[in-house]
């Protein structure tokens, strides 16, 4: 009887095991500690938060591999790491020291300004941020297993990160409603490969991988709101770490989204957190990460 | 259509969807349970594949933990767990952690190495005619057995698939191999 490893349905079946719950970016091994023991279901290691990455500005590149290896050995559960776009040798590392997700992600700099990995190469599963459906089905198509809302990283504003959400919603509630004839043109309009849009019409309107929120959570409301807009899980970037009591706000998050269409349990769980991390508004940005992508 | 008592999910985190969607596949309607008063309305619960640390936290959060200990202490309550669901319900976890105690089996978490060591492949199961496609991720692997423990299949040496009394426990996820036969046997509790 032979095993198979690295196929489609391992890597798209292990970012099913995420869902409904929380991915928490930490810095430090002591950080994912604080991480697991809040309830986070995996985390994301990487040098600096994106808040920290906005504000010190310069290149930000893949993760140092010890600082990435000593949070492997600090927890139990799955840990992720970033590569920049398109960097296939950032991935080739990752991979070899048995990363357990790999996020291709516009939060560091792209190395390439046209082309994506090529993420069917991979055994290791990628997750990819996007702002509508068709750069959604244009990441799968390369092979991404998981797709995150882009949102708007490091600002703790959850404004961008609902404009994505809403927009792959509704583009796919509007897909359901296509007879297939016009499916070629929608996907020839949102640049979407073909086979992927007529999958989620087959779907109902799902994308045929797991759908989080990203970029831009900073409270359990935040987190509920994303959940209710239709998100399977979601990610806490700077949301932890820069807010006063990192351990409560952790907690409260991954309560909320299990709780998230319980306004009662919402409120008790939304009480005394501490001060969330201090917000930016979007108008003011330097540069928008979100742009970053093709 | 057969009628079926109301069967649970227990939705602390995790592949819950995916049960859902194969159970409604055979006509079942679930409750998802996230508080006590949920488990009282369901004659059976599933505990769905995720993260074991996450869902002990959750339990604990909730007060299910004890409510579901106490639903089974006359042993007669069916629950069907895969992977992390197993794990929650094991005596013994390594690395150590707390557990529902209700499986009399000892559980090594994340035995088969991370992620890119994860696999599927065809298993033999006691009372299915056909192979049936074991999906193993980071998947934990049964190290002793305890009590009076039904083995219905084994692979590289361990027991993948096990039954004590009305509990059933997978290493595997049959709730992502669009195969449905391994929850409609456990259906049969209500035939």
């Amino acid at each position: 009887m032979s095993e198979l490893k690295g196929t489609f349905k391992i890597k798209e079946g292990f970012a099913d095991m995420f869902k409904n719950g929380v991915i928490m970016d930490v810095t430090t091994p002591d950080q994912a500690k604080i991480a697991e023991d809040a309830g986070a279901t995996s985390v994301m290691a990487l040098e600096r938060v994106p808040a920290d990455i906005r504000k010190q500005g310069g290149v930000a590149r893949m993760a140092d591999i010890g600082l990435i290896k000593k949070i492997m050995e600090s927890v139990n559960i799955p840990v992720m790491a970033k590569v920049r776009i398109g960097h296939i040798a950032e991935a080739n590392i990752l991979q070899s020291i048995g990363v357990d997700f790999v996020d291709e992600s516009e939060v560091l700099t792209p190395a390439d300004d046209k082309f994506h990995i090529n993420k069917w190469d991979y055994k290791v599963p990628f997750v990819c941020g996007a702002r509508n459906l068709g750069e959604a089905l244009r990441r799968i198509g390369e092979g991404a297993a998981m797709i995150r809302t882009k949102g708007e990283a490091g600002t703790g504003n959850i404004i961008e990160a609902v404009k994505h959400m809403r927009a792959i919603m509704g583009e796919m509630r509007r897909v359901t409603s296509m007879d297939n004839a016009e499916i070629m043109t929608y996907a020839k309009e949102i640049q979407a490969p073909y086979e992927l849009v007529l999958m989620v019409k087959e779907k109902g309107g799902r994308l045929p991988v797991v759908n989080f929120a990203a970029g831009g959570v900073a409270t359990p409301a935040d987190a509920s709101l994303m959940m209710l807009l239709g998100a399977d899980g979601v990610f806490v970037g700077s949301g932890i770490f820069k807010s006063k009591d990192p351990a409560k706000m952790a907690q409260a998050i991954v309560k909320a989204v299990m709780h998230y269409n319980d306004p009662e349990e919402l409120a008790k769980i939304s009480e005394n957190v501490g001060t969330p991390m201090i917000g930016l508004e979007i108008e003011n940005l330097e540069i928008k990460l979100q742009e970053r992508g093709w | 259509m057969k009628k079926y008592p109301p069967l649970g999910i227990l939705a602390m985190q995790g592949d819950i969807q995916e049960h859902q969607k194969i159970l409604w596949d055979l006509g079942i309607e679930t409750i998802w349970v996230k508080k006590p008063e949920d488990l009282k309305k369901v004659e059976g619960l599933f505990l769905p594949g995720g993260e074991s640390s996450t869902m002990l936290r959750l339990l604990s959060f909730t007060g299910l933990d004890i409510a579901i200990n106490e639903r089974c202490q006359k042993k007669d309550f069916p629950m069907f767990a895969t992977c992390a669901g197993t794990i929650l319900l094991a005596r013994d976890v390594i690395p150590d952690q707390r557990s529902l105690s209700l499986l009399d089996i000892k559980i090594q978490r994340n035995a088969y190495g991370r992620q890119v060591e994860s696999f599927e492949v065809p298993l033999q199961i006691d009372g299915l005619d056909e192979l049936f496609t074991g999906i193993f991720i980071r998947a934990p692997k049964i190290i002793e057995l305890y009590g009076e423990i039904e083995i219905l299949s084994t692979y590289r040496e361990s027991p993948v698939f096990i039954r004590q009394d009305k509990i059933w426990g997978l290493t595997f996820h049959p709730e992502i191999s669009q195969d449905t036969r391994i929850h409609k046997k456990f259906l049969e509790y209500w035939d």
